[in-house]
């Protein structure tokens, strides 16, 4: 799962970090004995896109045995909710227990956002990071459960977001389906009327430009990737 | 914009064994488009704490002359400046799709950082990019996809009206003629004014007016744009 995700650049510096793993495990144990090590992570979105606002950000730190969503299996209610509305209340209230931590706003096509996360947990150390393109009926974009324990401190790693279809809405790109300002329509509906109740890499957008129907502009498009995350560990 | 790079190159930096030797590398660069020109490239080998672009940033003047009219000097120009060693214009002229240049032999001494970029043709400010690639040290064969970034610069109304300098509207040539005239405009305004992921040619089908002078069944194009192989010796 993780090779999928990666991009050949994000490739290049996990292949530099493999090089110097070792130092990260002595740093962790070089703490005193009994003293608790908290890893802290500076998480940094970056909206790369024309045209589509992020919903607020969803940041989960987990085991490696979790994940928030997979491709080939049906979105759980948080995603689906989250996909469709921007609305990441349900998914976060799904992970509770777990380090989690909430986008303070849409994040605008050009723009950023940085947020922070922290775990004491050596076996929580599976990032995962997820939003709404909100001009879309039910597309999101994030990062799946990367690892990582082998960021030294100081170190950083970045992903791209790839985009991913929830497969809980179709395609319509109608006004009324689409919650975004491109659109204004509802957002959530609990009917799952996509062509199949699976996640899905996104085929991308029709728009105006080949379906007068569509609601969506020729600048609303997106290609594969959408959106980078730098993770940098903090101590 | 001559930006030192964000504190993410200058971690990776540390993080890196600071093993400046000199390299010689072989780039082949491939136009992996079916219907879309790379104008002249610059290929250029650099200190990490420098970047000519970075997604998610303002694009400089230099940058912009590149992507809106596929003007190079001045990027060559930043290069000279910062002791950088640079093959600008590899294919001498446009790299047509589906086809490839090679920069061979080329010593790139303490630079060890590789930059390419060159516009996309047709297209209002589309330039196909890789920015700061650390060049391996061990010798090998490495590949490496680029996508298509959108400079941010000008609106992409796809109107081929020769408009190429800096701040012109219109794309300034669609060399292979396969195109239409006599277009609306797509949009009249740039929607991210940050270098981004370029959205991909629109076009339509229509010859003789329509929102595009570009044709839907030719200009669009899916990333990668490129493929790079770097031979390192």
């Amino acid at each position: 799962m993780k090779t999928y995700l990666f991009s050949s650049l994000a490739v290049a510096s996990a292949l530099a970090l493999t090089a110097c793993g070792g130092s990260s495990n002595n740093s962790s144990t070089s703490q005193g004995a009994g003293m608790t090590t908290v890893y802290e992570y500076q998480i940094t979105v970056e909206n790369l896109t024309a045209g589509q606002p992020f919903s607020p950000l969803a940041v989960v730190l987990h085991g490696s045995d979790q994940m928030l969503w997979q491709i080939g299996e049906p979105a759980s209610d948080g995603i689906e909710l989250m996909a469709e509305s921007g609305d990441n209340s349900m998914l976060l209230s799904a992970v509770s227990g777990l380090p989690a931590t909430a986008g303070t706003g849409i994040i605008m096509p050009g723009s950023s956002e940085m947020v922070m996360i922290s775990t004491e947990d050596m076996s929580l150390m599976r990032l995962s990071a997820t939003t709404m393109l909100v001009n879309t009926n039910d597309a999101f974009a994030g990062i799946n459960a990367v690892d990582l324990s082998g960021l030294a401190a100081n170190e950083s790693m970045s992903w791209y977001l790839n985009t991913y279809d929830a497969g809980t809405e179709f395609n319509s790109e109608t006004a009324e389906s689409i919650p975004g300002p491109a659109g204004g329509g509802e957002g959530f509906s609990a009917i799952r009327d996509d062509v199949m109740n699976k996640i899905s890499r996104h085929s991308g957008l029709v728009t105006q430009a080949d379906d007068s129907m569509s609601a969506l502009a020729p600048w609303h498009r997106f290609d594969s990737m959408v959106g980078k995350v730098t993770v940098t560990r903090m101590n | 914009m001559l930006k030192s790079t964000s504190t993410i190159a200058a971690l990776m930096m540390s993080a890196t064994p600071l093993l400046a030797s000199a390299q010689v590398i072989d780039v082949k660069i491939t136009n992996l488009t079916q219907g879309i020109y790379f104008t002249p490239i610059l290929a250029t080998a650099h200190s990490p704490e420098y970047s000519l672009f970075q997604a998610g940033q303002m694009a400089s003047p230099e940058l912009q002359a590149m992507a809106e009219g596929g003007d190079i000097s001045g990027l060559v120009a930043i290069a000279d400046s910062i002791g950088a060693s640079s093959r600008a214009n590899p294919a001498e002229g446009l790299l047509a799709p589906a086809s490839y240049t090679m920069v061979s032999d080329w010593d790139t001494g303490d630079n060890s950082t590789l930059t390419v970029v060159a516009m996309l043709l047709p297209t209002n400010d589309g330039f196909v990019g890789l920015n700061s690639w650390t060049i391996p040290e061990q010798a090998g064969t490495y590949t490496v996809y680029l996508n298509g970034y959108d400079a941010g610069t000008e609106a992409n109304d796809e109107i081929v009206n020769g408009g190429g300098m800096p701040g012109a509207p219109g794309i300034p040539a669609n060399p292979a003629g396969n195109g239409g005239m006599g277009a609306t405009g797509v949009i009249a305004e740039e929607v991210n004014s940050m270098i981004h992921i370029h959205p991909g040619n629109v076009g339509d089908s229509d010859p003789e007016g329509g929102i595009s002078d570009l044709d839907s069944r030719i200009h669009r194009w899916l990333n990668p744009v490129a493929k790079l192989t770097v031979t390192v010796k």
